[in-house]
């Protein structure tokens, strides 16, 4: 008889002892979220801006930097000669071989056709958008520099060349083509 | 070992306080009579030192919190407002950026000594683990600060360290994004690094106190390597130690002094004049150069994960240390042979420091490729195998037998 009792008695402590500490441990969990979650990007920084780029007065050979989303994003104007080594580069010879074009699907290929294709599938070869970050740690590359007539990133050597496709050093990937499409035959909306 | 005093207090009133928090009794025990090793050198002042910069980094950086503006739009004006109008505001700004330089020269040699004295070995294999996680608090509480002024190297130094995260497979950018609060360092990253930053230097007061309770449970290790085998081996800390710490302590200070007051930007970088452009990297940017070491492993390695995990590595190295030096001889000065290994590693780090500096590329290149290797070698090859090779020089039986000889021990 007092055995049985003792033994009830056990069993409805441990019960509540791993309640509580069920729910001690659970409720903790679920309150550190909010503590992890509110650093990750706010609603005033989700509010994704857009911005219209008129290149008509780009000229052949000249190129900008313009800012989206806090980003810098480089607009070059190509010259003949830029797009022709661009094009007759074999797809073996990059060390990224995808396109890493927003506007296409994600495995797309990094011809340099499909490094100059808005979100409407329009391809105007003169104009390269892309965006001005090296892929390996994040520093802005330095135009017309590097082994392949691109760019070249001073911080770590990464060359990319006239289609901002990695081609030696350090970074990974190949620049990213942020979502654009042409509104006109000149006039393009990042964003 | 243990040091508890069994002082008893005279003064009424320090004893009834003592009966009912035995505070009084424990300074006593741990920092008067605190039973130290007689053959302590200088190399052993530099904990004091630490003790001394961290209190100065945190009494300036509680000052210049008071005239500073967190915000990418204020933080690099507030800086030079701090400079040009705030009184003594060059002063404190100048003490705090070069305390930062200093608090590393100290940890370093801190940690050197170590290397040399063996002291990381059993028992005192937690207090130099938390002597490692000191190491990274620290290097992580300089980057977040060396953010705040918001000038180009502030910048881009945040962009290249955060950035290492994204090497991670597969979440490595979901875990950038959430670092920065945004697609770009912009002002949430700024405004978390002032939180953290403010943060991190009482965290290290936190674990500076685990460091010595813990060095305070095992005693102090000596330059022979030996442990207190009796009274006759140690010294009270007070005097002996009190002063001897204190005199090393305004040595450092004065030389600290100097920097502060007759060139303050030497050991900074000019381009950090120039407010934060993120549309325009510098062409050069290096890191502190308390970072260099670590900044040409990574760029050593042509693989961005691949850099990114060598770098970490050789930090991650130091906590199984304990267990990879096989020898059971401390001190090196009864070790020939690691005594060589030793001086090539510390010409190996300053090698990676200069490298570190240089623009990665050429025969600079090749060399930090080669000193990062003879890095890991050191530690996974070098020291495993010293153990059984080495035959070390004769020890001698206590320490009061290697500081008197051994008729008087
Ligand atoms: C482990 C201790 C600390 C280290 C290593 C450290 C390091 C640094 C560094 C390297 C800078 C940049 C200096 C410059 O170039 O101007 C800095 C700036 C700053 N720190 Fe600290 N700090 C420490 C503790 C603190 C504490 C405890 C506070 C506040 C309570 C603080 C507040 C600030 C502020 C407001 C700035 C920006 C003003 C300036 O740039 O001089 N720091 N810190
Ligand atoms: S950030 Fe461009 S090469 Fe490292």
């Amino acid at each position: 008889m007092t055995t049985k009792v003792e033994n009830a008695d056990v069993s409805r402590r441990d019960f509540l002892y791993i309640a509580t500490g069920a729910v001690g441990a659970v409720g903790t969990a679920l309150a550190i979220w909010p503590f992890i979650d509110q650093m990750n990007p706010d609603a005033s920084v989700l509010a994704l801006a857009s911005t219209e780029f008129d290149l008509a007065p780009l000229e052949e050979g000249q190129g900008v930097t313009i800012k989206w989303r806090g980003k810098p994003v480089f607009i070059r104007h190509r010259t003949p000669k830029e797009i022709e080594e661009a094009k007759k580069t074999p797809l073996a010879e990059l060390k990224d071989p995808i396109a890493r074009n927003l506007n296409l699907p994600p495995d797309a290929e990094a011809t340099d056709e499909n490094r100059v294709k808005d979100a409407n599938g329009k391809v105007n070869e003169k104009y390269l958008v892309q965006i001005g970050i090296c892929t390996h740690l994040g520093c802005v590359p330095l135009g017309e520099q590097g082994d392949y007539d691109g760019w070249f990133c001073p911080c770590h050597g990464s060359h990319y060349d006239s289609a901002g496709r990695i081609r030696k050093g350090p970074a990974p990937r190949n620049l990213d083509i942020p979502p654009y499409k042409y509104t006109s035959d000149t006039v393009i909306v990042i964003g | 070992m243990s040091g508890h005093s069994t002082y008893e207090f005279k003064n009424p009133i320090a004893r009834w306080v003592d009966e009912r928090l035995p505070i009084l009794s424990v300074v006593r025990g741990q920092l008067v009579d605190f039973p130290t090793p007689r053959n302590l050198n200088y190399w052993w002042t530099f904990g004091g030192i630490l003790a001394t910069m961290l209190v100065i980094q945190i009494l300036t950086g509680i000052v210049l919190v008071m005239h500073f503006t967190p915000h990418t739009s204020m933080a690099f004006d507030s800086v030079e407002h701090i400079m040009r109008d705030v009184n003594w505001g060059w002063l404190l700004r100048w003490m705090h950026a070069n305390g930062a330089s200093f608090f590393f020269i100290a940890v370093y040699i801190h940690i050197f000594r170590g290397l040399y004295y063996g002291s990381y070995k059993a028992p005192r294999e937690i207090l130099w683990m938390i002597g490692v996680i000191i190491f990274i608090a620290m290097m992580a509480t300089a980057f977040m600060g060396y953010v705040l002024p918001w000038g180009q190297m502030s910048y881009w130094g945040a962009v290249v360290i955060t950035n290492l995260f994204s090497a991670i497979p597969v979440v490595g950018d979901q875990i950038v994004q959430w670092l920065w609060g945004g697609f770009s360092v912009a002002n949430p990253t700024l405004q978390r690094f002032f939180s953290l930053h403010y943060l991190l230097p009482f965290v290290l007061a936190a674990l500076v106190f685990l460091h010595v309770w813990a060095l305070h449970v095992t005693g102090n290790n000596n330059p022979d390597g030996i442990e207190v085998k009796s009274e006759q081996d140690t010294l009270p800390f007070h005097p002996y130690y009190t002063m001897k710490d204190l005199f090393a302590i305004l040595v450092f200070l004065m030389v600290y002094a100097a920097f502060v007051f007759y060139s303050p930007w030497y050991l900074g970088h000019s381009i950090n004049f120039a407010p934060a452009n993120p549309l325009s990297t510098p062409a050069h940017i290096v890191p502190e150069w308390y970072f260099l070491p670590f900044y040409a492993m990574l760029r050593a390695i042509p693989d961005k994960l691949g850099g990114v995990i060598v770098m970490f590595s050789s930090l991650i190295i130091l906590f199984f240390l304990p267990w990879l030096d096989t020898s059971k001889v401390k001190s090196l000065k009864y070790r020939p042979l690691a005594r060589q290994f030793f001086w090539l590693l510390v010409i190996v780090c300053l090698v990676l420091g200069i490298a570190g500096a240089q623009p990665a590329q050429g025969a600079w290149l090749l060399v930090a490729r080669l000193a990062t290797a003879w890095y890991f070698i050191h530690f996974l090859v070098i020291l495993p195998l010293l153990g059984f090779i080495e035959k070390p020089k004769p020890i001698p039986a206590s320490i009061s037998e290697a500081v008197l000889g051994k008729a008087k021990a």
